[in-house]
């Protein structure tokens, strides 16, 4: 047991390594010392309770994001629109708990919440329900989808949500209300241990319901789920309204947990790092959580090391670039540590528009 | 003159934790036709690989017309003259039969391909074979008769003093692979030596001039028609005395199970596949359907079984309509379904053993309660049709994938039969496994019968047909040309009726 | 292409003719405006459909020419910001999308990774490597690339304009879709290309090499969206900003599958999504409609998803049949 969770961990904490070197290599290119950067960088993220906090509140979309891509990824299916789906469930999210008032917490914060991951929902299952029906490639949807949310967000924030407070002319939403604001525990926001009991249960749903052996079989053999009576086309939707749904409830995290509102163009990397950590974690629902936590690391420090080493925080970027290169090519990394091909290691979707 | 057009000395070839061929020597002589007969997974299709530059051979020596070669792939075989046809055409459907000829050989003018040049050549070729064929017909739209023709022509444009014939007759009717046989009789007079790869006795000794059996990857026997018998070579091949047809006795039909009628389906490009069949099967008989490949068998599986749409028509089991159910509703009419291809639709090749043992039934207690599953359950479940079916594996958490194709039939027979069945619907159940799981399966499937299930055998082989059928239906082109009663049913009356002859 | 689509095309071509003429005698300048506006939205589109479509004629999916434009885009800047030359930072632009088309085969092809997810990598890699670099002080330091009239033929009414009097990389990439149309289906290297991808094993066994064919042709696809990317930064736009390709890497996909995969096809439709794009720089600008721009922003996009969705539905282009799928020998 010990010696398989070694080797399925082996690949990630190379690729993760050879990332950073080449990192540094940058750094040096840019006449500044890799070793301040990176001692910044973690101090930025781990040196005091307020660093630990921002790690964790970066963490906690990230997760979400994670999830995102890994749960369709077990049914085989690349969702590209963590993007657009956590910015529809953040300005949801933020209508709900700024948009109405006078009801207790408990049931105010599920209700935006709700509301934010219904938004999303519905955003990743329009996707879903395109594959199944016409078999438009969920790639291309979810793309478009993240351009078309982007839109749809930057009107509803600058029009029929903004907030009209004082002199404002940013696209926002005014601050949700207190009773829909997520809590913080010490250094611990409530919102990541969301985010972490929503892995497990993603854990939960994919390996040992029958659900989620439906969604694994469509993921693995989609003609042998269908002559199993498994309804494929059901699955590819409802697996992309769950993975829509994850994204959704990382951006009502944030709106409720971090900003306060809903700001146009927040996070807008998410959609990518989402891919980045969820193959870090070989579409484990449990391994994102380390993997989100290392990029939040990351992200919470980067600031630091700029103000402390010069160096761009956009280096972080390229940094998830490589991991996920290096990642994706495990051939690579296996060659370097003279490791065995093992069984079923290689993440397949098989490509192709759907249209054959 | 050459004195050896091909040969291979001492070829050895493996495969991770295969030795596929182990020692092979085998010649052949221009003018000859050389058969290599063996069972499914003897190293048949390895040593013409071999022979055609596909893989290189780790130990041993390739020769062809006298000169030892190093092939570093196919082309260097086709510029030496070996032609192949292999098993599973190698065309490009949606390509003109022009273009399939003179891919990789194309004439060109002023830097483009020259088409009218081409299709000269072919039109001379063919009509110098007796291989007529319209060569600006898209090959998709061909029956794979004419499909194996421009297989041939592919090879004899390329100048092939050698041709290798990979399981040629398979797809073929009776009559059309005597029709076969003759032509490539025909090629051998102008000097064309052919290494004809097959199971079938029958058509071995027809044809060969030499006989070659293989097994487990080593050269078995050598000898000629003249010396060889049926059974004799039957032996050779499996390694014990085989019995060529299964012990059953007389089925005892009662009601009606399946009853089809009028039944249209379309095939995956929307072209109508199965044309009107109406067809009844009784609990306690085997009806086979037999017919060449891409008669409409596969869409008329498919749709009984709910894998696909029924244009018109309607299909009922056990008095029940079931037209258009899916695949879950039909399945829990207590039909079982061995199904064609058992890596695309019977098998998940990543799940355990376990889980593949509960594919279609994983939803139902005991093996799941509450949406949650039972993992005991079913680890037991698997242990039991593992035990009753010889499954060879050792254990039932290993990846499906790490079975052989024996074993994997073996295991979805197991998980289809473990349960009570009304219906049985086998379509190829023994495609490409070896003789001892032929014969397990072939039992078992009488097991059922005399059990009181109506069994449907799809099968591509005749004489699967032919010695498990108690009636036997015979498909062309889509419709239902005739069903025979299994004692009149002869190989050459079925032959005609597989061409569409009814008279 | 049966005889019927044959006549409803010709139909279609009429009619857009007959309103285009109607539009123009109504309006001349505005008409000439939009359509002039099309045909430049449509070059990069083109440009980057070829790119994809050399990609899956031979079997392997590109979702990287995003990130193949956004890098190509970046070098053809600071080259011609360094040197001076447009020509200079053209060909940086073309050697960079070789570059990444050869990242993507070397991925896509060499080590077998899902090439879903290899086009990903270069997509994020771009991105942050573009962002990392960019210097925000940096300009052009000459003016971009100005239109070119040929002869008489631009002082035709409408057409003149639209067609014939615009800026190089615009007539080299006309010019490349016919010699990409020709070269796909009357040459060797183009009936082998369509064979790798249909059926890599039977191109196989006549002795054509699936994986080195795949290779070059991956890489030298790279260099459409490099021209590409030269085209958005010294041609359209004339600067380089952060994520500046917005999203048409992945409508050049949409204009490639609605093209059928072929030079003309694409260019056709190439045009049609220049058009909204077009209309809605127009709408913008002089405030036809009271929409806000949020809205005429997504229709592009929106337009996308209707066109996969319905080329699905009709089933009528079909994916080559290899797509998407690594080729192992034997």
């Amino acid at each position: 047991m010990s010696r398989s969770i070694l080797r399925s961990v082996a690949v990630p904490l190379a690729a993760v390594i050879l990332g950073l070197l080449i990192g540094a290599i940058l750094i040096v290119s840019q006449n500044a010392s890799p070793i301040t950067a990176y001692s910044s960088l973690l101090q930025g993220g781990l040196g005091d309770g307020d660093a630990l906090l921002r790690t964790l509140q970066k963490a906690t979309p990230l997760i979400f994001g994670g999830l995102a891509v890994a749960f369709a990824f077990k049914a085989g299916l690349f969702n590209i629109g963590g993007q657009g789906q956590l910015l529809v469930g953040a300005v949801f999210a933020a209508a709900v708990g700024f948009g109405v008032d006078g009801l207790p917490m408990f049931i105010h914060l599920p209700a935006a919440l709700i509301a934010g991951a219904l938004a999303g929902a519905i955003w990743g299952g329009i996707a879903g329900a395109l594959k199944a029906t016409t078999g438009a490639h969920e790639v291309i949807v979810t793309i478009m989808l993240n351009f078309v949310g982007g839109n749809l967000t930057d009107w509803l924030s600058a029009n029929p949500w903004k907030d009209n407070s004082g002199n404002n002319i940013v696209a926002r939403t005014p601050l949700v209300e207190d009773s829909a604001t997520i809590p913080t525990f010490g250094a611990i926001p409530v919102g990541f241990l969301l985010a972490v009991l929503t892995a497990a249960g993603c854990w939960m749903i994919l390996e040992r319901t029958t659900y989620g052996f439906e969604v694994r079989s469509v993921g693995q053999n989609r003609n042998a789920a269908h002559y199993a009576g498994i309804k494929v086309g059901w699955i590819m939707a409802s697996t992309m309204a769950v993975a829509g749904m994850l994204a959704a409830l990382g951006g009502a995290v944030e709106s409720l947990g971090v900003d306060g509102r809903f700001e146009a163009g927040v996070n807008v990397g998410l959609g990518f790092e989402g891919i980045t950590i969820a193959l870090l974690a070989r579409a484990n629902p449990l391994g994102v959580i380390p993997a989100a936590l290392l990029v939040g690391l990351m992200e919470a420090g980067a600031s630091r090391m700029q103000f402390k080493a010069g160096v761009a925080p956009e280096l972080i970027d390229v940094i998830q670039a490589l991991i996920l290169f290096f990642v994706a090519a495990p051939m690579i990394v296996r060659w370097l540590l003279r490791m065995r091909q093992g069984d079923s290691e290689q993440l397949r979707l098989g490509a192709g528009w759907g249209n054959s | 003159m050459t004195d050896l057009l091909l040969a291979a000395r001492n070829v050895t070839k493996r495969f991770p934790g295969v030795l596929a061929n182990d020692d092979i020597s085998v010649e052949l002589k221009p003018g000859r036709i050389l058969a290599l007969l063996g069972e499914n997974g003897a190293g048949k299709s390895t040593l013409v690989n071999v022979l055609f530059g596909m893989y290189r051979p780790d130990g041993g020596q390739i020769i062809i017309k006298d000169e030892v070669v190093d092939l570093h792939g196919p082309d260097d075989a086709i510029s030496r003259g070996i032609g192949m046809v292999h098993q599973h055409f190698q065309l490009v459907p949606p390509m003109r039969v022009v273009e399939n000829i003179v891919l990789g050989a194309e004439p060109t003018k002023r830097g483009l391909v020259d088409l009218d040049e081409a299709r000269l050549r072919v039109v001379e070729l063919s009509e110098r074979y007796g291989l007529e064929v319209d060569p600006d017909a898209l090959v998709e739209d061909l029956p794979v008769g004419m499909q194996q023709r421009v297989e041939i022509l592919k090879a004899l444009y390329r100048n092939a003093d050698v041709l290798i014939l990979d399981e040629p007759t398979g797809v073929l009717t009776p009559q059309e692979a005597d029709h076969l046989l003759t032509v490539l009789r025909g090629l051998t007079e102008t000097g064309v030596g052919i290494v004809f790869i097959t199971h079938k006795l029958r058509e071995v000794l027809a044809i060969a001039d030499d006989i070659v059996v293989l097994r487990e990857g080593r050269v078995v026997g050598t000898t000629t028609p003249e010396q060889a018998t049926e059974s004799g070579l039957a032996e050779m091949m499996v390694g014990r005395s085989v019995v060529l047809r299964v012990e059953k006795s007389t089925a005892q039909p009662g009601d009606v199970v399946l009853q089809v009628d009028d039944l249209k389906v379309n095939d995956n490009r929307g072209q109508l596949a199965v044309d009107g069949v109406s067809l009844q099967v009784r609990a306690g008989e085997i009806v086979g359907v037999a017919g060449v490949e891409g008669n409409g068998q596969r869409e008329l599986v498919e749709a009984i079984t709910g894998l696909r749409h029924v244009a018109a028509g309607a299909m009922a089991i056990a008095g029940k309509p079931l037209t258009n159910n899916s695949t879950r509703q039909i399945a829990e009419n207590d039909v079982g379904h061995i199904p064609e291809d058992r890596e695309k639709h019977g098998i998940i090749a990543a799940y355990s053993l376990a889980e593949n043992s509960v594919l279609n039934r994983y939803h139902r207690p005991p093996f799941s309660s509450r949406g949650i599953m039972r993992r005991e359950v079913i680890y037991e479940h698997a242990q039991s049709v593992v035990e009753e079916f010889d499954v060879r594996t050792p254990s039932v958490n290993v990846a499906a994938s790490s079975l052989s194709g024996g074993n994997k039939q073996k295991l979805i027979v197991g998980r289809e039969f473990s349960s009570h069945i009304k219906l049985l619907v086998a379509a190829q159940p023994t495609r490409g496994i070896d003789i001892g799981a032929i014969e397990f399966i072939h039992r078992r499937i009488v097991e059922q019968r005399d059990k009181g299930a109506a069994v449907l055998l799809v099968s591509a082989e005749l004489d699967e047909i032919l010695s498990l059928a108690d009636r036997v239906a015979v498909l062309y082109d889509g419709k239902l040309v005739d069903v025979l009663d299994a004692n009149v049913a002869t190989r050459e009356k079925v032959g005609l009726l597989m061409a569409g002859i009814t008279d | 292409m049966k005889t019927h689509q044959r006549r409803l095309l010709w139909i279609a071509a009429t009619l857009l003719i007959v309103l285009i003429w109607t539009f123009y005698s109504a309006n001349g300048p505005q008409t000439t405006a939009v359509l002039a506006g099309t045909v430049r939205a449509a070059t990069l589109l083109a440009l980057g459909a070829m790119c994809g479509m050399i990609g899956e004629r031979s079997g392997v999916v590109n979702i990287g020419i995003e990130g193949q434009f956004l890098m190509s885009a970046f070098f053809a800047f600071t080259v011609t910001s360094i040197t001076g030359s447009l020509f200079m930072g053209a060909m940086a632009g073309i050697a960079t999308g070789l570059t990444m088309g050869w990242m993507l085969a070397a991925m896509a092809v060499g080590l077998k990774v899902d090439q879903i997810i290899a086009g990903t990598v270069l997509n994020i890699g771009a991105l942050g490597l573009t962002s990392f670099f960019y210097d925000r002080s940096r300009s052009l330091g000459v003016s971009k690339y100005t239109n070119i009239d040929l002869g008489a033929l631009a002082d035709l009414p409408l057409v003149g304009t639209v067609f014939f009097s615009r800026p190089p990389i615009t007539y080299l990439t006309m010019a490349l879709l016919v010699i990409v149309h020709i070269a796909l289906f009357r040459s060797v290297w183009g009936m082998r290309t369509r064979a790798i991808g249909e059926h890599p094993g039977a191109a196989d066994t006549v002795g054509i090499d699936v994986l080195r064919l795949r290779y070059l042709n991956v890489t030298l696809a790279g260099g459409f969206a490099g021209l590409g990317g030269s085209y958005l930064a010294l041609e359209a736009v004339g600067t380089f900003s952060r994520a500046m390709s917005g999203g048409r890497g992945f409508l050049a996909l949409a204009v490639m599958i609605f093209g059928r995969r072929n030079p003309f096809g694409a260019y056709a439709a190439a045009l049609f999504f220049g058009f909204t794009t077009a209309l809605q720089n127009h709408f913008q600008l002089n405030s036809v409609f009271d929409i806000p721009p949020q809205f005429v922003g997504m229709l592009p996009f929106v337009v996308t998803i209707i066109v996969v969705a319905l080329s699905g539905l009709m089933g009528s282009m079909r994916d080559p049949a290899a797509l998407g799928q690594t080729y192992e020998k034997g």
